[in-house]
């Protein structure tokens, strides 16, 4: 008996040496982004106290196995078998309280924290985002002035509650830099708040499996102080009459979500970038070239598959619906509720002619 | 040539050809006569269901029911085919237990090589931020069919173990229901098919959990292949799990009560248990979405009066507890072998023994974990959370019971025992990273990332793949009656254990700095590329230390040294009679006087097993 007591001595110090080590590792591999909400306070506490506790296991555990490997190997001229017992009911027991006891503890707290990160705030702001393949969309309901963006500009230090949905398929959104995510569900409207704390930009990344071009459906995210947000409000606040016909373009392509497979900035998405898309030559999947212009992107719009660029893949458009019969509704829509007469895709040929090399 | 068309498989390969084009061509046809859009997910459906019944039909596999309904007696034939060459039994209907376990597992490992190899290539694609080689939908398409045809492996690999073993160590002369294990086999092969053309016809891209809405609407044709084929695996899981579930409970040997079965059998009818109750719920899943895309069925689409989370709950509640399904038979290979290769008693047999149980059980409980960003109120979050959490104290109690197994041994390190040890280790890291995934909070941020891909892989190889490779290699002596080459064992066990190692903590790594899972290209404003990269070097060790056993195992069958009857000097019923094993394994039930894993006590045995005759 002695002998086990001066080997489990020996392990123990090794096991709060080896826990040591083995956090001090850990916090240096496993790195966390900025923190740059009020909810990654408290729950990057719980991710430090999982830390310890991993540090700590995997030590106790790695520790006894080494332990046992190199003292109780077979040396090379022994024989007979290792000794004899069965097991020990009391060690049994002890090994199954007392994690249950740290696991339940662990369960408590983290679900008062979780209540913490997911309580309703004073003074919140709401914003509406709808998430497409592949593209955000957000929109403010309490600032009358601001209408659909594709960037999600916040205020600092102030809760946001963001009232998600999709019609399409399940999105999530997640801000790394924010650590709470939240699906997207088609036919529901799902919750998350964030209070942003540090002025910067940041990225939104779809977190769920959406499709073809899942991994670019990013948008931009930043947040700025409350004197910058109210500029950026009044800088919103101009009626549709008051648009270009360009402006009146840019808006269209990101309400319908055409930017999320188009770019105006030359990046490669799901569809070919708009950037000096007029009166290029396009060679077409089927080896022919064509020069860019308004009938050409009209039948695009319209009959998506009909006209292919060599590299691209058909069928994409097309499934997203008919973009023809929602214009057209949504004109007579306009025409009836304002008063104004456009053509939207008079518009998006006037915005992409804008987009020049 | 006449012996090649002779063979189940080819046989059966042409019936599920014959059958495909029969009810693909029915739709097209009825459709084209009718003059209406031809439905192509319609005569998938229905190509894939006749082609499987054509499968089945022509392999052999219905032969002997069809017979009973006319009255007919069908004897079983034991040993190898009277008029063909042996090597021909393992290509067709076999209904041998043994030969039905090794049929499983080098399907398994074939399978596996298909799933590892989609693996390397979505691996290299991803060394570099920006896109390489493939394009988003090629890359959707790789790690989607990397995942379900992984887990058709990993179930046929338990299978394999399952049925190779279960009979062996509860002294059985064959499994409970001969017929109804080989259809379990067999009806494998045409799902995995289906998989398989579901990526060359162009593929799909919902990931191996093929969530609706993306999963009902895509117009991948690939998807319905898809979905059909996980399908069909699910018909193997369950009536395999019938056979072990009897064959354990009323076969066992005269004295070989519930606590005196190798550890083993208990990890396999914790896993049977799950496999016969949580099967049919992802079934009913799979068939509702085949059925909304062939039939605009609104089971799961809003825009139907469908809920899309519906899918999300009878999913996990099988998908959840399947990986138990995973893991339990290769703890049990773990808690078999330690006190092999420690000289000792198995350190707390029945906390052992019902820890897998109750793993089994708590794991029904705990599904709403894969929806804890779905949209779930957190007065479901919450008890979902403390559910996970328990499934922590039963795995703790294997880890503290296998060091005490190890503690005071005589310890050698046979590539077996390599293994086992690198399988905890590797478990350990798994386990470990589960908790943080568990409690809501940080898995807020971690859900959907790369952490869960390195976790979920450390548990997988830590409860599988490892576990599996031990048991290969422990087991080879008995099934080909020759030993493996030992340098090249462990030459194989030196580049797996630290590229796993790596590859693993790195994945987890990445994701916690913002890496999404299923992403085809990712930002390099993350700083990950130094990481990723790393994690392809990994993977790409870990692939060839694999080939290493391929070439080892293949080369020994046949040029091994031959081996002793039990050169592990174990006391488990299997090694007391000559290697390979006789055809009916005992001729008479052997008789257990004693404890299975009293090493070190002297003068004690476990069973007494008199010689099997060797003429069949």
């Amino acid at each position: 008996m002695s002998k086990n007591v001066k080997h489990l001595v020996t392990v123990a110090v090794l096991v709060v040496i080896g826990s040591i080590v083995t956090y001090f590792l850990l916090t240096t591999i496993y790195t966390l982004p900025l923190a740059a909400s009020a909810e990654a306070g408290p729950i990057d506490t719980l991710f430090n106290v999982q830390f310890i506790l991993i540090s700590f296991l995997f030590a106790l555990i790695i520790v006894f196995m080494g332990y046992a490997i190199v003292v109780f190997r077979r040396k090379p001229d022994e024989e007979g078998e290792g000794d004899y017992f069965h097991g020990n009911a009391t060690l049994e027991i002890v090994w199954t309280i007392v994690p249950l006891i740290i696991v339940i503890a662990l369960g408590i707290w983290a679900a008062t924290i979780l209540a913490e990160v997911t309580e309703a705030k004073p003074n919140e702001m709401r914003v509406n985002v709808i998430g497409r393949q592949w593209s955000w969309l957000f929109s403010y309901p309490e600032i009358e002035e601001i209408g659909l963006s594709d960037q999600l500009i916040l205020p600092v230090n102030r809760t946001i509650v963001l009232q998600m949905t999709t019609d399409d398929v399940l999105h999530s959104f997640w801000v790394p830099e924010f650590r709470v995510k939240q699906d997207l569900v088609p036919g529901k409207v799902t919750t998350l708040r964030i209070t942003p704390t540090i002025i910067g930009d940041y990225k939104i990344r779809c977190a769920e499996i959406c499709g073809f071009d899942h991994s670019n459906m990013l948008a931009d995210i930043s947040v700025v102080s409350e004197e910058d947000f109210d500029t950026w409000v009044e800088e919103q606040s101009v009626g549709l009459a008051d648009l270009s016909q360009e402006e009146r373009g840019e808006k269209w392509a990101t309400e319908y979500g055409c930017i999320g497979c188009h770019s105006s900035d030359g990046s490669q998405l799901a569809g070919p970038t708009w950037l000096g898309l007029f009166g290029r030559n396009e060679l077409m999947e089927d080896g022919q070239t064509v020069i860019v212009d308004e009938n050409y992107i009209r039948k695009s719009i319209l009959d998506p598959d009909s006209q292919i660029v060599s590299g691209f893949q058909p069928g994409l458009m097309s499934a997203l619906g008919d973009f023809g019969d929602r214009f057209n509704d949504d004109e007579t829509e306009m025409l009836s509720n304002e008063g104004l007469a456009v053509d939207i895709i008079e518009d998006i040929i006037a915005y992409i002619n804008t987009l020049q090399e | 040539m006449v012996t090649f068309f002779s063979l189940g498989l080819v046989r059966g390969l042409i019936g599920q050809i014959i059958g495909f084009v029969t009810g693909y061509g029915l739709v097209a046809g009825i459709q084209t006569a009718r003059g209406a859009d031809f439905n192509q997910d319609l005569a998938v459906m229905l190509g894939a269901f006749i082609g499987v019944i054509g499968f089945l039909l022509f392999a052999g596999v219905l032969t002997d029911w069809i017979k009973w309904t006319v009255g007919k007696e069908t004897p079983i034939h034991h040993g190898p085919p009277k008029y063909r060459p042996a090597w021909t039994r393992y290509f067709s209907v076999d209904k041998n237990h043994k030969v039905i376990g090794i049929q499983y597992t080098v399907t398994a490992i074939l399978v596996l090589l298909i799933g590892g190899l989609l693996a390397m290539i979505f691996r290299m694609e991803l060394t570099y931020p920006g896109m390489q080689f493939l394009n988003p939908d090629q890359y959707n398409t790789l790690f989607s069919a990397h995942g379900i045809i992984m887990i058709v492996s990993i179930l046929l690999g338990v299978g394999g173990m399952l049925n190779y073993l279960v009979p062996l160590m509860i002294g059985a002369q064959d499994m409970a229901f001969p017929r109804l294990n080989a259809f379990s086999f067999w009806v494998a092969i045409p799902a995995a098919v289906m998989l398989i053309i579901g990526v060359i016809v162009g593929g799909w891209d919902t990931g191996w959990v093929g969530y609706p809405t993306l999963s009902t609407t895509s117009q991948k044709i690939g998807t319905q292949f898809f979905i059909l084929g996980f399908y069909i695996v699910g018909f193997s899981s369950i009536a395999g799990s019938i056979n072990v579930l009897v064959t354990t409970f009323t076969m066992r040997s005269p004295g070989m009560s519930l606590f005196r079965m190798p550890i083993f059998v208990w990890g396999a009818l914790a896993a049977s248990l799950i496999q016969f109750t949580a099967t049919q719920t992802v079934g009913v899943a799979l068939i509702l979405v085949t059925l909304e895309r062939a039939l605009g069925m609104g089971f799961f689409n809003p825009a139907g009066g469908g809920d899309p989370l519906l899918y999300q709950h009878l999913f996990w509640f099988y998908s959840h507890p399947v990986v138990y399904v995973f893991v339990l038979p290769g703890l049990g290979v773990i808690s078999e072998l330690l006190p092999v290769f420690s000289r000792k008693p198995l350190f707390g047999y029945k906390w052992i023994a019902l820890s897998s149980v109750a793993i089994a059980l708590v794991g029904f409980l705990v599904w709403g974990h894969h929806m804890f960003v779905s949209g779930m109120d957190n007065s479901l979050r919450v008890p979902f959370m403390m559910a996970t959490l328990l499934v922590a104290v039963p795995t703790g109690v294997k880890f503290f019971s296998w060091v005490g197994t190890m503690w005071g041994g005589k310890l050698t390190f046979e590539t077996p025992m390599l293994f086992t040890l690198g399988a905890i280790s590797v478990f350990l890291i798994g386990g470990l990273t589960g908790p943080i995934l568990a409690t809501v909070p940080t898995d807020l941020h971690l859900h959907d990332s790369y952490w869960i891909v390195g976790h979920f892989h450390a548990t997988m190889f830590g409860g599988f793949v490892f576990p599996f490779f031990a048991a290969l290699y422990f087991w080879f002596p008995k099934v080909t009656g020759r030993m493996y080459n030992e340098t090249l064992g462990k030459l194989h066990f030196w580049l797996m254990l630290p590229a796993f190692w790596l590859m693993s903590l790195g994945q987890m790594r990445i994701g916690l700095q913002g890496m999404r899972r299923r992403i085809a290209d990712y930002d390099p404003d993350l700083g990950i590329a130094d990481t990723q990269f790393l994690i392809t070097i990994a993977g790409l060790v870990i692939a060839w230390s694999v080939f290493i056993m391929l070439f080892n195992l293949v080369r020994s069958a046949r040029k091994g040294t031959v081996a002793s009857p039990n050169p592990w000097n174990s006391r488990s019923p299997e090694w007391q009679i000559p290697s390979p094993a006789p055809e009916m394994n005992y001729d008479q039930p052997p008789v257990v006087v004693g404890e299975p894993y009293d090493y070190g006590l002297a003068g004690s045995t476990y069973v007494q097993v008199l010689p099997a005759s060797t003429g069949d």
